[in-house]
């Protein structure tokens, strides 16, 4: 039954995606469905006359596109019933599909793990579902065909389901990389903007060369195993070299789809051009699918785990957590920041996994499953805020057609509600307390306080500072989100397309982020639900739950024990209400001191206009000077001079561009080592048949010796 | 019974706040040579405050008047976890010091946002340098506690409190550095000199001022409260954590009365060193704030290091 709608789920997303292709012959369906329609039409209920004016001329492709997203959404909601299903039933569900080769039949397991981020790709669906219809429909057909977009839409989720479900290497490597291409061309759908192209081809490349290294990786176990089923791989028996190998080749390769520094530069070149709820279900979920498969590699199918690995985790996701967030606080466009922010996300992630292993690897499996439930929830908790503020960064770009946050500002009176969604996005990304960011990053800084317990004096030692580390990324987190929300919806709008901005109409397009907001709220204020789910999982993985997942009730958290740490956010919530509204009722009861509204003061100059407004490139500006060897900064100003002698300055003109080091000091090198390696192998061809008859001659003789 | 001291407690927070500014201000101006305010005058200017009718920018959305309740709030919350008069109430088991440093994020992130809010150079100026300063002295307050969290192997303060007071007088390396530490945190987040000056108005040197320059009446009020709350909070975190005696840890009358007269005479001595530092040291500029943060940041790594390295059991 559960496997029947996990089954459900990848089988919809794939009806989803081919009814949209049935978009390209929508002329020909029509007179079909009409026909079709006429013969069956006997009775004159309500049904039939709503069903009568879908199957209008103009009505129709709406109605077909209502329908691919309808049929995405029921596969969402499938892939939820399902992960929720093996997630409370605790079982393992096997199965075999004679798919694929003959004697190479595509094996199924359906475990906690699995469920569990089956059940954060359904959400997402869900959300991607309801958002879908609305933000479509400004696509030009002609230009941009809704069938290209339905189709690898629906691929790419059924690809997502397909990687969790796969237990061989083969079925694995195929879904994978189903998602690959079909993301590839989801972020090469606006292909007219030659940036789009390239961004789209730097993606491919990367995902290729990352599904080259998880190939590699499978390979080394199966040299040590027989077969490439999962089952097989879990019983090789690999020397610490050897698996050291696998595991390096693992991060690679799912290091790259999870966008960890140095490997993300791909990240922020696509995750902006493709459309924005495909944006969402990439940085929100594919991301999330790498972690997937990374956990599947090192927890499950490598039999043993080293603390060594840990550090490196550890490591890498410090550098990412740093890197992402000061990176993404320097763009202005609001994409970019956000799929930098997604870096910044993955680092915080692989640091809590990273702990989780190196406590793990010294003996203190309660511990290694602390950390390796704050990793999770903290993936889910991304997954719902990251989806969240990609939705809403689509609705803004759907209703002022901009992306730069220096072109906004004021649209907190436009457009309140989409701007009050927004906000408690800004504030969970932001690890607040009451929201859901903040109970994982408390739980992450928890395991990092249990140091104690290691032998290990290097470890004692890194550990902590990576702790401050985390706390430095929240903290820089929070005055990015500010500066996001503050110069986007607060102030005065900065152009004229924001400032004649509105709500927006479409239901659904609300909908989906006051979902998604609703999830973030309700798992800041429970997050037992969230955790009492991974602690399943957990107990499937690393046979070890949490040492102590409700001694205090369902009120509270307080996962080592009551008398370490506890926090409970109802109680915490009651206290902010009963404060604020103490407060607010004492001072608001006397009508006589109403608020008076008046004009802003402006020192007594008069005209405070909005380019008096702090910029984002002004507000960054003092992170900019402290950490300025972050980044490659190119800061110009240009002054217009004028008059006698040149004493007039008429205008200022400041440009400023911020680059990654990754570019120049590894990928550059790299390209240069690739275009000389092919030059050298340019100088065998040298167009002259005889040379070619010859090397065909000498590799003849060379094979007849040796196969003599 | 508990709870209704716990209720008292976060009461007596409230209302000594101001108290403290004005006992601050008192040492500051005899100090200087100047004629000092009556003790009480923060609480005549509170009152005097909320009783005007606030003046609010037009260009001003929901948030900027939502925004001084809700920095009150988070305020008075981190208030509720930290023991003033006793340790082990019951409100402090629900929240840590993590959360402690997460109300204060909470209540910078509206404040950064109010001063967003109404456009104008000023507000935008004060908020990223706020959201600057902040950014590096959070990692440095972590540091500190958590060499004190360490070493009780508790984050939550009551009971950190509590291992302190029963460990007896024992100088221990990493606190003294997490002491330091703390209090340059403090400093800096409760916008002191040398890293701000809440006496001035002057556009090239102002933080706090600068974004709740368009507050008035009671929102002015709240945001001003706040801001003593926030400057007793670290006053009694640095007092209770490293000087915890006596602190009541029982709740019999005597105990806390006792409790009540200690706290008050530590925050007394604090404010006296602070009112000397503030009239000896001259405001820094902007960017050498950074050197002054990354300096805090060391002691608390030092202190954490000299934790692991020389006290811990193994």
């Amino acid at each position: 039954m559960i496997l029947l709608s996990a089954y459900s789920a990848v089988l919809l997303s794939f009806a989803s995606g081919l009814l949209a292709l049935l978009m390209n012959q929508r002329l020909m369906l029509l007179a079909i469905s009409q026909a079709a329609f006429k013969k069956f039409n006997s009775g004159g209920g309500r049904f039939q006359t709503w069903l009568t004016g879908q199957l209008g001329e103009q009505q129709f492709p709406v109605f077909l596109k209502q329908a691919v997203f309808a049929l995405l959404g029921l596969s969402g909601l499938f892939a939820v019933i399902a992960g929720l299903a093996v997630l409370l039933s605790k079982g393992v569900i096997t199965d075999q599909i004679p798919l694929g080769l003959p004697w190479l039949p595509w094996h199924i397991r359906f475990d906690g793990l699995s469920g569990f981020f089956y059940l954060i790709i359904g959400i997402a669906v869900c959300a991607v579902s309801l958002y879908g219809p609305g933000y479509v429909s400004s696509y030009q057909e002609n230009q941009h065909p809704f069938a290209a977009l339905g189709l690898f839409t629906g691929l790419f989720v059924a690809g997502m389901l397909l990687v969790l479900l796969a237990d061989d290497a083969f079925m694995f490597m195929i879904a994978w990389e189903m998602m690959s291409v079909a993301s590839y061309f989801l972020v090469a759908f606006q292909h007219e903007n030659p940036a789009n192209r390239r961004a789209a081809f730097l993606y491919l490349l990367m995902a290729e060369v990352g599904a080259l290294a998880i190939i590699l990786a499978y390979g080394v176990l199966a040299s040590f195993a027989d077969g490439f089923t999962f089952d097989a791989l879990r019983e090789s028996k690999l020397s610490v070299t050897w698996a050291s190998i696998a595991f390096v080749l693992a991060l690679l390769g799912f290091g790259m789809k999870a966008g960890v520094v140095p490997v993300h530069v791909w990240l922020p070149e696509a995750h902006p051009v493709a459309p924005s709820h495909i944006s969402a279900l990439m940085s929100g979920v594919m991301l999330k699918v790498a972690l997937y498969g990374l956990i599947r590699f090192s927890f499950d199918l490598l039999s043993e785990v080293h603390w060594q690995w840990g550090v490196v985790l550890l490591v890498l996701g410090t550098v990412s957590a740093l890197g992402g967030i000061l990176y993404a606080m320097m763009q202005p466009n609001l994409k970019r920041l956000l799929a930098y922010s997604s870096v910044e996300n993955i680092g915080i992630i692989f640091m809590v996994l990273g702990l989780s292993m190196i406590f793990m690897a010294n003996g203190h499996p309660q511990l290694a499953a602390l950390g390796f439930l704050a990793a999770l929830f903290h993936a889910f908790n991304h997954a719902l805020f990251k989806n969240l503020l990609f939705l809403g960064a689509g609705i803004l770009h759907h209703q002022t057609h901009e992306l730069n946050i220096d072109m906004m500002g004021g649209l907190i009176k436009k457009m309140p509600k989409t701007s009050f969604l927004f906000l408690i996005g800004c504030m969970s990304i932001s690890s607040l307390p009451l929201f859901n960011g903040f109970v994982s990053e408390w739980l992450a800084f928890q395991t990092a306080l249990q140091v104690d317990v290691l032998d290990n004096g290097v470890l004692r030692s890194l550990i902590p500072v990576s702790a401050a580390a985390l706390a430095l990324t929240a903290a820089l987190a929070a005055a990015c989100f500010v500066k996001v929300f503050g110069l986007i919806f607060l102030g005065q709008a900065r152009s004229r397309n924001s400032e004649k901005a509105q709500e927006v109409q479409d239901k659904g397009m609300l909908a989906a982020p006051a979902l998604l907001a609703g999830l973030c709220f309700l798992l800041g204020i429970f997050p037992g639900i969230a955790i009492h789910l991974i602690n399943n999982v957990a107990g499937q993985l690393l046979g070890q739950t949490l040492p102590n997942d409700s001694a205090l009730g369902w009120l509270w958290l307080a996962p080592v024990s009551a008398e370490q740490a506890s926090y409970s956010p109802p109680l915490v919530l009651i206290g902010a209400l009963i404060a604020g509204c103490v407060s607010f009722w004492y001072l608001r009861r006397n009508p006589a001191t109403a608020i008076r509204s008046a004009a802003t003061w402006d020192c007594g100059f008069g005209g405070v206009s909005p380019r008096m407004q702090y910029s984002s490139s002004a507000f960054t500006m003092p992170f900019r000077r402290i950490f300025a060897k972050v980044w490659i900064i190119d800061e110009q100003i240009k002054k217009d001079l004028q008059g006698a002698l040149d004493q007039d300055v008429a205008a200022v003109h400041y440009q400023l561009h911020i680059q990654d080091h990754s570019w120049p000091l590894i990928y550059m090198p790299i390209a240069q080592g690739v275009n000389t390696v092919a030059k050298q192998v340019g100088r065998i061809q040298t167009g002259n048949i005889r040379t070619y008859l010859g090397y065909s001659f000498a590799t003849l003789l060379l094979l007849l010796w040796v196969i003599s | 019974m508990n709870w209704l001291i716990a209720i008292l407690q976060t009461t007596l927070f409230v209302v000594l706040a101001p108290l403290l500014a004005g006992w601050l201000k008192w040492c500051k101006c005899h100090l200087q040579n100047r004629k000092a305010p009556s003790l009480l005058q923060p609480y005549r200017d509170l009152i005097k405050l909320t009783k005007k009718q606030p003046v609010v920018s037009e260009q001003a959305s929901w948030l900027f008047i939502k925004a001084p309740y809700i920095i009150f709030s988070a305020t008075v919350l981190a208030a509720t976890v930290v023991p003033l008069i006793a340790v082990d109430l019951p409100t402090s088991a629900s929240a840590d010091v993590i959360v402690m440093v997460g109300f204060f994020a909470f209540a910078r992130f509206f404040l950064a946002l109010a001063g967003l809010d109404v456009g104008t150079a000023f507000g935008g100026m004060g908020s990223s340098r706020e959201m600057t300063i902040s950014s590096l002295a959070e990692p440095a307050m972590l540091m500190a506690v958590f060499t004190l969290t360490m070493t009780a192997s508790t984050t939550n303060l009551s009971g950190a409190i509590a291992h302190v007071l029963h460990e007896g007088l024992v100088l221990r390396p990493s606190f003294v550095f997490a002491l330091f530490a703390l209090i340059l945190v403090a400093i800096a987040e409760t916008g002191r000199v040398p890293v701000d000056n809440p006496a001035t108005h002057l556009e090239l040197t102002m933080i706090h001022e600068a974004m709740i320059l368009e507050f008035s009446g009671r929102h002015l009020a709240l945001i001003e409260w706040a801001s003593q709350l926030k400057l007793m909070l670290y006053g009694v975190l640095i007092a209770n954590i490293f000087f915890p005696w006596g602190i009541a840890e029982s709740f019999g009358a005597s105990a806390l009365g006792y409790g009540l007269l200690a706290i008050l005479g530590k925050l007394m001595l604090l404010a006296v060193f602070l009112a000397i530092a503030e009239t000896l040291v001259a405001k820094m500029r902007l960017f050498r704030v950074q050197e002054y943060l990354s300096f805090a940041y060391l002691l608390g790594l030092l202190g954490m290091l000299s934790h692991i390295i020389l006290e811990a059991s193994r």
